[in-house]
């Protein structure tokens, strides 16, 4: 990898990609191999909001590659409460650990933290930004499951605000997929997402409902729609349950299809699709410990 | 309006800018971006809709005893691309040039996204890449088309 720092999917070229995907394959084939890899080194966890899957599979990801974690713990435990700066924080951590993993609710959060360290750092979501190391789970996931090769993908909820749709959507344009994006108009893509897309010649088509394109897709990415984002909880009650999906709802879909969600989901996908063979949201979540000790390994300098 | 009218409203310098050919209404703004508020003792000359050939109408703004940057000027093209300036030292102009737009603006304007890191208490400036037709936080992504001096961010 050529990146010190991993802060948007938009710096991700397709080899970046090819190399990280292909690092993680031979870590998940056998992961015991890489155990003494990094044993001396230390990853600092500063997490200003919840996280579950990102911090745990960060954690599971250094400690499988023989490194540990330190952790600044909550927001509210931290000096943060004290009214420290996130420059200041990173600058204070640097000195403790030998790389950064950095989840913030303000937008550029990372970008700006990145200017202030010379330890790598890795944006691990920057409010509705990006989500750099999520896309590229979704994207081991998508390669498994349906390959790269004239991909079809659908991806649907709320693409507004919806950091890991972002990231994606970039990434999806270095494979040439044909993405259709699925939401209500309040919740459609922003502006500097659709000038990107444009301008690296993306295809790319809008929707308000799954139904006309659902048959034609290989990966369906469902989203949550988050309640919080409406001003007014009518206007999300007039719209969530459009974007719900069933297994009946999957009877119009390939055999073939792949949903995937970046977790966790609330009601936009109904547990009775988690038995079926289109489910993939559980490995897909499994899979960022591969694809997160691939990345560390290579940001920290492991050979392939 | 006679040329001796015109004479009267703004008057020559001996030392310092002339900025002409700034968009009709906007000489507020231009002074705006160049942190001239009237508090640092500068005589600060400004002529406002002048008929233009070139624009229709123009603005005008005259600073004495300051000599602008090339790169204070280039931030003016953001909202006044067709602006020449012209520095003055004894009266006469001694040097001409139109603004370029640079590719990028820092600490000039506010990001209107109030989830932007830059918006927050630290220690960064906000930073825009120009484009063709706005500018882009290269923070958060905000674009910025319409509306530019809106967003200047002020002293």
């Amino acid at each position: 990898m050529r990146h010190d720092h991993i802060i948007s999917a938009t710096q991700l070229t397709r080899a970046d990609i090819e190399a990280v995907l292909d690092h993680a394959a031979d870590i998940a084939e056998d992961p015991g191999a890489y155990g003494d890899r990094h044993s001396d080194t230390l990853l600092g966890l500063l997490f200003f909001e919840p996280s579950t899957r990102t911090k745990m599979s960060f954690t599971t990801a250094m400690k499988r590659l023989g490194g540990d974690i330190v952790d600044m713990g909550s927001v509210e435990s931290s000096s943060v409460k004290k009214g420290e700066s996130l420059a200041d924080t990173v600058r204070v951590v640097e000195g403790y650990a030998d790389a950064l993993v950095l989840r913030h609710p303000m937008e550029g959060s990372a970008k700006m933290a990145s200017e202030f360290v010379d330890v790598p750092l890795v944006n691990a979501g920057d409010g509705a930004g990006q989500h750099p190391t999520q896309t590229l789970l979704d994207l081991y996931t998508i390669r498994e499951n349906a390959g790269f090769d004239d991909l079809t993908i659908g991806i649907m909820g709320d693409l507004k605000y919806g950091r890991t749709v972002h990231s994606l959507a970039h990434a999806l344009t270095t494979v040439d997929a044909r993405q259709h994006f699925i939401s209500p108009e309040s919740l459609q893509l922003p502006r500097s997402v659709r000038v990107d897309l444009h301008d690296e010649g993306a295809e790319v088509r809008e929707h308000t409902g799954l139904d006309e394109v659902l048959p034609k897709l290989d990966v369906l990415y469902v989203t949550r729609i988050q309640r919080e984002r409406f001003p007014d909880e009518s206007e999300y009650r007039a719209v969530a349950g459009e974007y719900q999906i069933d297994a009946e709802t999957l009877e119009a879909a390939s055999d073939d299809l792949t949903v995937m969600h970046p977790l966790p989901r609330v009601d936009e996908i109904s547990h009775d699709v988690d038995g079926t063979n289109y489910a993939q949201y559980f490995q897909q979540a499994h899979n960022g410990v591969p694809v997160r000790m691939a990345l560390l390994d290579l940001m920290l300098g492991g050979e392939r | 309006m006679t040329d001796d009218d015109r004479k009267l409203r703004v008057s020559k310098i001996r030392n310092g800018t002339v900025i002409d050919h700034i968009t009709g209404g906007q000489s507020l703004n231009v002074l705006a971006i160049l942190g001239i508020d009237g508090t640092s003792g500068d005589s600060v000359s400004v002529a406002m809709n002048m008929p233009s050939e070139r624009l229709g109408r123009k603005d005008i703004v005259k600073v004495e005893g300051r000599e602008l940057s090339q790169e204070e000027v280039d931030v003016l093209s953001l909202i006044a691309p067709a602006a020449s300036i012209n520095i003055v030292r004894n009266y006469e102009v001694v040097e001409k040039h139109r603004v370029e737009r640079p590719d990028v603006v820092v600490g000039v304007l506010e990001c209107p996204n109030h989830n932007c890191i830059t918006t927050e208490n630290e220690p960064v400036e906000s930073r825009f890449a120009v484009t063709d037709d706005g500018v882009r936080c290269e923070y958060c992504n905000t674009i910025i088309r319409d509306d530019l001096p809106a967003h200047i961010l002020a002293e």
